[in-house]
């Protein structure tokens, strides 16, 4: 449990795994050694495609080949996946609703000193706005593996959401992944901290700082953003009555937005976002990255108290 | 080519010209200039060339066609319709709300549309993953593709370009509908894609010419792309925008616009009288 591994890490494992009670082929424009899908390569060169660095190419190419019934993943660090190709997604992909996963890595932040040109903050936003996709995005390695399968086993277009950085284990094999389904981790009744991908760990660092000081947080992990699990938000923020959200990209059109679109048609409650605050990242190292930009527990337990404060006001 | 086949395909065109002007006119909006201009590679490539079954739309096996360039729809549905993958009837429900004929091709809800398109650019590549599926698969059927000329201003043509030369695609073979006309005038004076031809050669591809309106020039030319080993074909085919309706012809004010009534019924006669001929 206490061994790190990066989310990309797992997700090539993953594919080299499924790759033989499986019928699909990975393309990748140019970066196979950091995106690991070179694991799946070296396992399977066969069915590995390798795009060159064109990303527009490559999803429009890998929506031909979904159409002879193959299912495809395509890889790429998450800013040109989601971004430069997201017209192809949207027209290609989306739109004939064509079994093409995206296998985004190296989102967020943490990517550290490749800087904001290499750090996608917008990219489950973007994917939220096309009907019928799927957006996963793993806390950890066992979630990056089920994300995997869930990709494989269900219809339709997928995105994957993927680190860089090496993140702690948080769920063993025992695990059980139901896409569309949040998971409570620890259960309160003063505040809902939502969490995903590498701010799941942040979130329940916050519920113990919060527990010290007699707050009861009920922790939840939503690790399928799209289509987000209304029915837990809902029954949850009813009985805690604050809620906050905590991820790895802007506060715009992210986790937070979508909790909080579920949260005013359904249950309005106080509620407040961790995310990037509009702005872009730097280069830096992750850890103090993260700090810098109020991804971290003891902001998360923070913003938990102010928002309760709002219950009564 | 002998006379009866060139006469069919001649009438199977003429077809087609006479129902984008149905469409286009009946939705009031459409582009029937470069539809009229690939009439005849689409009728050459549907009534001959490809192997396909219109009671199996889905066979596995069966020949791709891919329209890159995806506002010339009308075309697309017009030989479809011939074809019998839908009624001919449907035709007029083109644009509307009630039909399912978008204005542009679309995969999921149109029998025959082997891909979504309009969005310039993506069509080839998306028939080069469809060349390539069938090369992984050790697949017999070949793929097609038609693009328009300023559609070559696209800068993912020429990543497509560089892939299926570089997967060696011999199994794709892309029509380049050169006509000279886009939507604000012409090619050369608003982005010059010229020269067409050493471009793909360039890139790796086997290039050949051909007389889009000429069935003998097109016979010619997918022979050239069947017989190329380890290259995709390009068919540089030089066309006439607005063909066989005399009004139309290399107008560019034709690419987007509908008949209107008398338009319309001159179009009609000016093609039901050349198929008396």
């Amino acid at each position: 449990m206490s061994e790190k591994k990066a989310t990309r890490e797992a997700y090539g494992e993953a594919l080299a795994e499924f790759g033989a009670q499986y019928d699909f082929v990975v393309l990748d424009a140019d970066l196979s050694k950091s995106t690991k899908t070179d694991t799946f390569k070296k396992v399977y060169p066969d069915r590995f495609i390798n795009m060159g660095i064109a990303e527009a190419n490559m999803m429009t190419t890998a929506a031909g080949i979904a159409t002879t019934g193959k299912t495809v993943f395509a890889s790429s660090f998450a800013v040109f996946a989601s971004g430069r190709a997201f017209e192809q997604i949207r027209n290609s992909i989306a739109y004939p609703h064509l079994n093409v996963k995206i296998g985004a890595t190296h989102a967020g932040i943490s990517v550290g000193e490749d800087g904001p040109t290499h750090q996608s903050i917008e990219d489950i936003g973007l994917m939220r706005t096309l009907p019928g996709m799927t957006i996963i995005s793993p806390a950890d390695a066992t979630e990056s593996r089920a994300a995997v399968k869930a990709a494989l086993d269900n219809d339709g277009p997928f995105y994957l959401r993927f680190g860089r950085l090496s993140v702690p284990q948080i769920f063993d094999s025992s695990y059980k992944f139901e896409l569309g389904k949040g998971v409570v981790l620890s259960s309160g009744t003063d505040v809902t901290i939502v969490a995903t991908g590498l701010m799941l760990q942040e979130a329940i660092e916050a519920g113990k700082l919060l527990a010290a000081q007699g707050v009861s947080a009920e922790v939840i992990n939503i690790h399928t953003i799209k289509p987000i699990d209304t029915e837990l938000l809902v029954r949850s923020a009813a009985k805690t009555g604050a809620v906050v959200t905590a991820e790895e990209h802007t506060i715009y059109g992210g986790l937070g937005s979508a909790v909080a679109e579920v949260l005013c048609e359904n249950m309005p409650v106080p509620m407040t976002r961790v995310g990037i605050m509009d702005k872009f990242g730097k280069s830096g190292k992750p850890a103090p990255l993260l700090k810098m930009y109020g991804l971290t527990a003891e902001n998360i337990a923070s913003k938990a108290l102010e928002t309760i404060q709002r219950k009564n006001a | 080519m002998e006379k009866a086949k060139k006469e069919m395909l001649a009438q199977k065109a003429n077809h087609i010209r006479q129902h984008i002007l149905t469409e286009v006119h009946s939705a009031g909006a459409g582009h029937p200039g470069g539809s009229l201009g690939i009439a005849d590679i689409l009728s050459y490539l549907y009534f001959d060339v490809m192997n396909i079954d219109p009671k199996n739309p889905k066979n596995p096996d069966r020949d791709r066609f891919v329209l890159s360039k995806g506002h010339c729809a009308p075309a697309l549905y017009g030989v479809l319709a011939e074809r019998g993958y839908f009624p001919v009837a449907d035709l007029k429900g083109f644009r509307s709300i009630d039909s399912y004929l978008e204005g542009h091709p679309d995969y999921k809800g149109i029998p025959g549309v082997d891909m979504s398109s309009g969005s310039l650019g993506q069509g080839i590549c998306a028939a080069n993953g469809m060349a390539l599926a069938g090369k992984l698969d050790k697949k017999e059927y070949r793929v097609y593709a038609v693009l328009g000329d300023g559609e070559l201003e696209e800068g993912q043509v020429w990543e497509a370009a560089m892939f299926a030369a570089h997967y060696k695609l011999d199994n794709l073979t892309a029509f380049v509908d050169y006509n000279g006309l886009q939507i604000d005038g012409d090619i050369t004076k608003v982005m010059n894609p010229t020269p067409i031809d050493a471009k793909f050669a360039a890139f790796g591809w086997n290039v050949v010419y051909a007389d889009a309106h000429d069935f003998d020039s097109l016979e010619a030319a997918i022979a050239a792309a069947k017989s190329t080993k380890g290259q995709p074909t390009v068919v540089v085919a030089k066309s006439t925008k607005g063909k066989g309706v005399s009004f139309m012809e290399n107008q560019a004010g034709w690419h987007g616009k509908a008949p209107n009534d008398e338009e319309y019924a001159a179009a009609m006669k000016e093609l039901e009288g050349n198929c008396n001929e």
